[in-house]
C-alpha cells in the first residue's frame, strides 16, 4: 500500500506544515526565530529526500542552500538584529491564537481540497508534495497578515518561500533555473531585509508595523 | 465450554482492572516521592485508604440532594465499565463488540457530567469553581479526544476498539505522521482528563490550583472511596488505551492458547508499570500551568488531532 | 557576415548590466547621469535593430510579435526617463533631498531595473521571466524608499510585502504550468520554454492550467495593480522619486501585464481550460470603477496620477478579458499609449512639484500663467490620458467600447460610466492646476524647452497614433490578438 519512501516524504512534508503551525502560535521573538530554524532544517531534509527519490542530484544543492542560508546564516543575522536594535521582544497579534489556528486548519483543508484532485494524476510524490507546499505557502501568508511586527512578517515571508521551494522540488525534473531563482531570492531577501530593518530602526523605536501605520499616506 | 471460558476471561479482565487500579496510583505516587528524595507511602497504601474510607461514616451536607448521593455510584459504574472494555491483555473478548471508542468516550463523559453536577449540588463555592473549570477543560478535551478517535478509525476503518487494536497489531502501519500526532494529542488529553500536572495537581488542596479535588471536597466515607477508585480506574483506562492502541505488541488474540494469555498479562503489567513510571517522571519535571493557559494546551491537542485527521486524507487517496 | 540580430539581442541585456556595474563604482553624479542616458540610448538602438532583424528563439531568449514592440517601448521610455532623471536629480541634490552616495546607488539600480525588465520581456523560459520580474520589483522597492522619510519607508515596506506575496503566488502558478507541461513535453528546459509551450498547450491538463492561471493572475495581477491587490501602488508612486514613478507606471505595470498575457495565450489554445475572460473582466472593471471614484478625493498630485494608472491598467485588463480580435488589439494599443502618456505626465508632474515646491494639488494653481510651457504640457498630457480625441488613448478606449457593445452590451454601461467619471475627475483637477490663481509664491524658473522635449516627444507619438499606426505594428497586434483568443 504505502512504500517506505512515500512515508518518509509524507513525514517530512507534514512536519513542515506542523512547523508552520508552530510559527503561528509563538509569541516571543526568539521563539519565532528558533522555530524558523526548525522549519528550514525540515525543508532541507524534505528536499534532500526528494532528490534521493527522484534521482535528481541538483536538488541536493537546493537542500544545502536551504540549510546553510535559511537554517544558519539568516537566523544568526536576525538574532543579531533583534539584540542590537533591542526590538520589542513580544509579538503582538492581530487575531487571537485560537482563531489563527482555526483559520490555519481551514487553509490546510482548502489546500488539500484544491490541490489533491488536480494533481492526482501526477503521481503520489508530486501530489502530496504540492498539497503540503500550498498549505505551507498559505500558512506563511496567514502569518504575514496576522502579525504586527516587521521581523515576524519577514519570517512569515521566508516560510512562504520555503513552501515554494518544496513545491519546486516536487515538480519532477524542473531545470537548474529553479535553483538559481531560489538562491537568488534568498540572497536578495536577505539584503533587503537587512537594509530595511536598519532603515526602519533609524526612524522608529520598535519594528512595530502599527507605528508605521501612523504614516499611512493614502489619506492624501 | 467456549462460552464459559470466554466469560471467565472477560470477567477476569473486569476484576483485573478493578484490582490493579489502586496499585497503579500507588506506584505513581511512590515513584514521584522517590524522585523527590522522599520515602513516600507504600505502593499498596491506596488499598488501605479505600478500605479505611469504606468503613467510615458518610457525612452529608444538609443541602445535598439525591443527585449528590447517587453520583458516586454512577461515576464508579460508568468508569468501571469503560475500563473493563478496553483491551488490556487480549482482543476479541466476549463483550468487545460493545467496546466502541465513541461509547467509551460517552461513558467517560457521563461520569464527568455527574461529577460536575455533584460539585455544584451542595452549593459551596469550591464546588462551583471545580465544576466550572472541569467543564472548561472538558469542552476542549472531548473534541480533541474525538479527533483522535476519528484519526484512528480512519486508519483502521472501524471504531470498535478491539478491532483497532488488532489492526495495529497485525498490519504494518509504517511511519504514519497522523498516528504520531494522534498519540501526542491523546497523551495531552489523558493528562487533562486525569487531572495530572500540568493541568491539575492531584495532591493539592489549594483553591487556586484545584479542579478535580474541588468537586469532591464534600464527599466522605464510602462515597469518597468510590470516587477515588473511579479516578484510579480512569488513569488505568487511559494507560491501557494508549498501550493497546500504540504499543499493541503482546496482545493475545481470541483463540490463542493460555500461555499466550499469560505472556500478554505479564506484558500488560510491564506496560502499566512503564506508563506509571513515565507519568511520575513527567509530573516531577514540569510545573503546573496557570488555569487560563489550559485552553491553549488543550487547543494544541485539538489542533494536532484535526491536523492528524486532515493529513490522513492526503495519504489515503493513493 | 554575422546576423545583426544575434549581436543586438544580447546587447539589449548586456549594456544595462554593464552600465549598472560601472555606475555603482562611479563617484561623480554628473558623469553618472550622463552615462545613464548614454547606456539607455545604446540599449534603445539595439532594440530598434531587433525590430528589423528578428533573431531565432534560443533556449533562454525569444523575440516575437508580442514582445518586440514592448521591448522598443521599454527602452524608449527608459531613455527618455533617464534624460528626465538627469535634470530632476540635479534639482533634488540642490535642495538636499538626496546625497551623492545615494545617487550612485540610484543610477546603478536604474540600470539593473532596465536589465530586469528587458530580460523579463525577452525571456523564453517561464522561470527566467519570473526571476527577471522579481529582480525588477526588488530594485524599484529599494528606489521607492530612497528618500528615507517615514512615509517613504512605509510605502517601500508595503510595496515589498505585497510585491513579495504576488511574486510567491506567481511562482506557484509557474510551477503548476511546468507540471501541466511535464507529461506532454517531458522534463527539462523545453517544458518551460514559451515557444514550445504555446504550440503544445492544447494537450495540457485543463484542471492544472486553470489552477495555475488563478495563481498567476493573482500573483502577477498584484504587480499590475489590479484592484483589490493595488494597495501598494499609490504609496509607491507618491513617495518614490518621480522618474521611478514614471518607469513604474509606464513600464513595470506593462511588463507584469505582458506576463499575464503570455499565460493567457496558453489557456486560449486549450479547449478544456476555463475562459479566463470573465475573471479578467471583473478585475478590470473593478479597478476601473474603484480608481475612477478614488480620483476625486486625492490631494497629492502623484497619488492622483497613480490611481489613474490603476484605472488604465483596469481598462487594458478589461479589454483582454473581453477577448476577440478587436478588443485584444485595443488592449495592446492601450498598453503602448498609456505607457507613453503616463510617463510624459509624470515628467511634467516632476517639474511641477519641483517648481512649486509641493505635491499637494491645492497648493498648485495657475500653471499656464506662471510657467506657460510646463502648464500647457501638463494640459496636453492630461487631455491625452483622459481619452480626448485624436490622441491614441481615445482610439484604444473607443475600440474597447465598440467591441464590448458588440459582444456584451450590458458590460459597456459600467465601462463607459467608469471612463466618464475618471474623465470628470481629471478635467476638474486639471482646471484647478493649470488655470486659476498662481498664488504669491516666489517664482522659481521653470524647466527649459529642452527638458520638456521628452514630454512633447511622447505626446506627439500618442497624438500621431490616434490616426496612424505603422503597418508593421498593426500586423503584429493583429497576430497577437488572434493568439490571445
Amino acid at each position: 500500500m504505502h512504500s517506505f519512501q512515500f512515508d518518509v516524504a509524507h513525514l517530512l512534508a507534514s512536519g513542515l506544515v506542523l512547523a508552520s503551525f508552530m510559527l503561528l502560535y509563538q509569541d516571543r521573538m526568539f521563539g519565532v526565530i528558533n522555530v524558523f530554524v526548525l522549519h528550514a532544517v525540515l525543508l532541507a531534509m524534505a528536499v534532500a529526500w526528494q532528490a534521493y527519490v527522484q534521482d535528481a542530484p541538483h536538488l541536493y544543492i537546493t537542500a544545502a542552500i536551504a540549510l546553510v542560508f535559511k537554517g544558519t546564516v539568516i537566523p544568526v543575522a536576525l538574532y543579531r538584529i533583534v539584540r542590537r536594535l533591542d526590538i520589542h521582544r513580544n509579538i503582538e497579534k492581530v487575531v487571537g491564537v485560537g482563531s489563527t489556528m482555526l483559520i490555519g486548519i481551514g487553509l490546510v483543508s482548502l489546500s488539500i481540497a484544491v490541490m489533491l484532485p488536480v494533481t492526482h494524476r501526477a503521481g503520489a510524490f508530486t501530489s502530496e508534495d504540492l498539497v503540503f507546499a500550498l498549505a505551507v505557502v498559505l500558512l506563511g501568508l496567514l502569518m504575514m497578515t496576522t502579525r504586527r511586527n516587521a521581523v515576524s512578517q519577514v519570517i512569515g515571508f521566508m516560510s512562504l518561500e520555503n513552501g515554494l521551494i518544496l513545491a519546486a522540488a516536487g515538480a519532477k525534473g524542473m531545470p537548474l533555473v529553479v535553483e538559481i531563482s531560489v538562491a537568488f531570492s534568498v540572497l536578495i531577501a536577505f539584503i533587503v531585509i537587512g537594509v530595511f530593518l536598519f532603515r526602519i530602526r533609524e526612524r522608529f523605536d520598535s519594528v512595530d508595523v502599527q507605528a508605521l501605520d501612523r504614516f499611512r499616506g493614502d489619506r492624501g | 465450554m467456549g462460552i464459559a471460558v470466554a466469560l471467565i476471561v472477560q470477567g477476569g479482565q473486569m476484576m483485573l482492572v478493578l484490582l490493579l487500579a489502586p496499585l497503579l496510583t500507588g506506584l505513581v505516587r511512590k515513584i514521584k516521592a522517590r524522585l523527590l528524595r522522599r520515602q513516600g507511602p507504600s505502593v499498596i497504601q491506596p488499598y488501605r485508604d479505600l478500605l479505611r474510607l469504606l468503613r467510615k461514616e458518610v457525612v452529608l451536607a444538609q443541602t445535598a440532594s439525591p443527585v449528590f448521593r447517587a453520583a458516586p455510584y454512577v461515576i464508579f459504574a460508568a468508569i468501571w465499565v469503560a475500563a473493563a472494555l478496553v483491551p488490556t491483555f487480549a482482543t476479541g473478548l466476549m463483550f468487545s463488540w460493545s467496546a466502541d471508542l465513541i461509547a467509551i468516550v460517552a461513558l467517560l463523559g457521563t461520569a464527568r457530567f455527574m461529577l460536575a453536577l455533584a460539585g455544584l449540588d451542595v452549593g459551596t463555592s469550591f464546588g462551583g469553581i471545580g465544576s466550572s473549570r472541569e467543564m472548561m477543560i472538558a469542552s476542549l478535551a472531548e473534541p480533541a479526544m474525538l479527533m483522535v478517535v476519528f484519526t484512528l478509525s480512519l486508519v483502521a476503518q472501524t471504531t470498535q476498539l478491539s478491532s483497532i487494536a488488532r489492526f495495529m497489531l497485525e498490519h504494518s502501519v509504517g511511519l504514519r505522521v497522523s498516528l504520531a500526532m494522534a498519540v501526542v494529542a491523546l497523551l495531552m488529553v489523558a493528562i487533562a482528563e486525569n487531572a495530572r500536572i500540568p493541568v491539575d495537581n492531584p495532591a493539592t488542596h489549594l483553591e487556586l490550583t484545584m479542579v478535580h479535588e474541588a468537586m469532591v471536597l464534600e464527599y466522605s466515607g464510602r462515597h469518597l472511596a468510590m470516587i477515588e477508585l473511579g479516578a484510579a480506574l480512569k488513569l488505568l483506562l487511559y494507560v491501557s488505551l494508549i498501550g493497546c492502541l500504540f504499543l499493541p505488541w503482546g496482545l493475545a488474540r481470541a483463540g490463542d492458547d493460555p500461555s499466550a494469555y499469560l505472556l500478554a498479562i505479564l506484558l500488560y503489567l510491564a506496560k502499566l508499570a512503564a506508563g506509571g513510571g513515565l507519568l511520575a517522571v513527567f509530573e516531577t519535571s514540569i510545573a503546573k500551568m496557570r488555569v487560563f493557559r489550559v485552553p491553549e494546551f488543550l487547543g494544541a491537542a485539538l489542533m494536532l488531532g484535526l491536523l492528524a485527521a486532515l493529513l490522513l486524507f492526503v495519504s489515503k487517496s493513493f | 557576415m554575422t546576423n545583426p540580430a544575434s549581436i543586438a539581442e544580447p546587447l539589449v541585456l548586456i549594456v544595462p548590466a554593464a552600465a549598472a556595474a560601472i555606475l555603482a563604482l562611479l563617484p561623480s553624479y554628473r558623469i553618472s547621469s550622463k552615462l545613464n542616458v548614454l547606456a539607455t540610448l545604446i540599449t534603445l538602438s539595439a532594440a530598434l535593430t531587433l525590430v528589423v532583424h528578428r533573431p531565432n528563439p534560443s533556449a533562454y531568449l525569444l523575440v516575437d510579435d508580442l514582445n518586440v514592440f514592448l521591448i522598443v517601448l521599454n527602452t524608449f521610455v527608459g531613455f527618455t526617463a533617464s534624460a528626465f532623471s538627469a535634470g530632476y536629480i540635479e534639482h533634488e541634490l540642490e535642495n538636499g533631498k538626496l546625497t551623492p552616495t545615494y545617487l550612485r546607488f540610484y543610477h546603478a539600480m536604474y540600470q539593473v531595473l532596465m536589465f530586469g525588465m528587458n530580460l523579463a520581456l525577452m525571456a523564453n523560459n517561464i522561470g527566467l521571466m519570473w526571476v527577471a520580474i522579481e529582480l525588477a520589483t526588488l530594485t524599484t522597492v529599494l528606489m521607492v524608499g530612497i528618500y528615507r522619510t517615514h512615509e517613504a519607508i512605509e510605502a517601500a515596506w508595503k510595496y515589498f510585502i505585497l510585491g513579495s506575496v504576488g511574486i510567491a503566488l506567481a511562482l506557484f502558478g509557474t510551477i503548476i504550468v511546468y507540471l501541466a507541461a511535464l507529461p506532454v513535453v517531458g522534463e527539462g528546459l523545453d517544458a518551460m520554454a514559451w515557444n514550445v509551450l504555446t504550440t503544445r498547450s492544447a494537450e495540457f491538463d485543463p484542471a492544472l492550467l486553470n489552477l495555475a492561471f488563478v495563481f498567476l493572475l493573482l500573483g502577477y495581477g498584484t504587480k499590475v495593480g489590479l484592484a483589490p491587490l493595488h494597495a501598494w501602488l499609490p504609496d509607491a508612486h507618491a513617495e518614490g522619486p518621480t522618474p521611478i514613478s514614471a518607469v513604474l507606471s509606464g513600464l513595470l505595470l506593462n511588463v507584469a501585464l505582458y506576463a499575464v498575457l503570455r499565460f493567457k495565450i496558453l489557456l486560449a489554445a486549450n479547449a478544456g481550460a476555463l475562459a479566463p475572460g470573465p475573471l479578467m473582466v471583473v478585475m478590470g472593471l473593478a479597478s476601473l470603477s474603484f480608481a475612477a471614484f478614488m480620483l476625486y478625493r486625492r490631494r497629492d498630485i502623484k497619488r492622483f496620477f497613480a490611481y489613474s494608472s490603476i484605472e488604465h491598467m483596469g481598462i487594458a485588463t478589461f479589454a483582454f478579458g473581453m477577448g476577440g480580435p478587436l478588443a485584444n488589439f485595443a488592449g495592446l494599443l492601450h498598453m503602448a499609449m498609456h505607457s507613453l502618456t503616463k510617463s510624459a505626465i509624470f515628467y511634467s508632474v516632476g517639474h511641477v512639484a519641483q517648481v512649486k515646491g509641493t505635491q499637494r494639488i491645492k497648493d498648485i494653481g495657475g500653471l499656464t500663467a506662471s510657467h506657460p510651457l510646463l502648464g500647457w504640457s501638463l494640459v496636453a498630457g492630461v487631455l491625452a490620458i483622459a481619452g480626448l480625441p485624436p490622441f491614441g488613448i481615445f482610439m484604444s478606449e473607443f475600440l474597447v467600447l465598440s467591441s464590448t457593445f458588440a459582444r456584451q452590451p450590458l458590460l459597456a454601461v459600467p465601462f463607459a460610466f467608469g471612463l466618464l467619471i475618471a474623465f470628470g475627475a481629471l478635467i476638474w483637477r486639471l482646471h484647478k492646476m493649470a488655470f486659476g490663481d498662481p498664488g504669491e509664491a516666489k517664482h522659481v524658473p521653470g524647466p527649459s524647452g529642452l527638458k520638456l522635449l521628452a514630454v512633447f516627444g511622447h505626446l506627439t507619438l500618442v497624438f500621431v497614433a490616434g490616426f496612424y499606426l505603422p503597418p508593421a505594428l498593426t500586423a503584429w497586434f493583429r497576430h497577437v490578438a488572434l493568439l490571445l483568443g
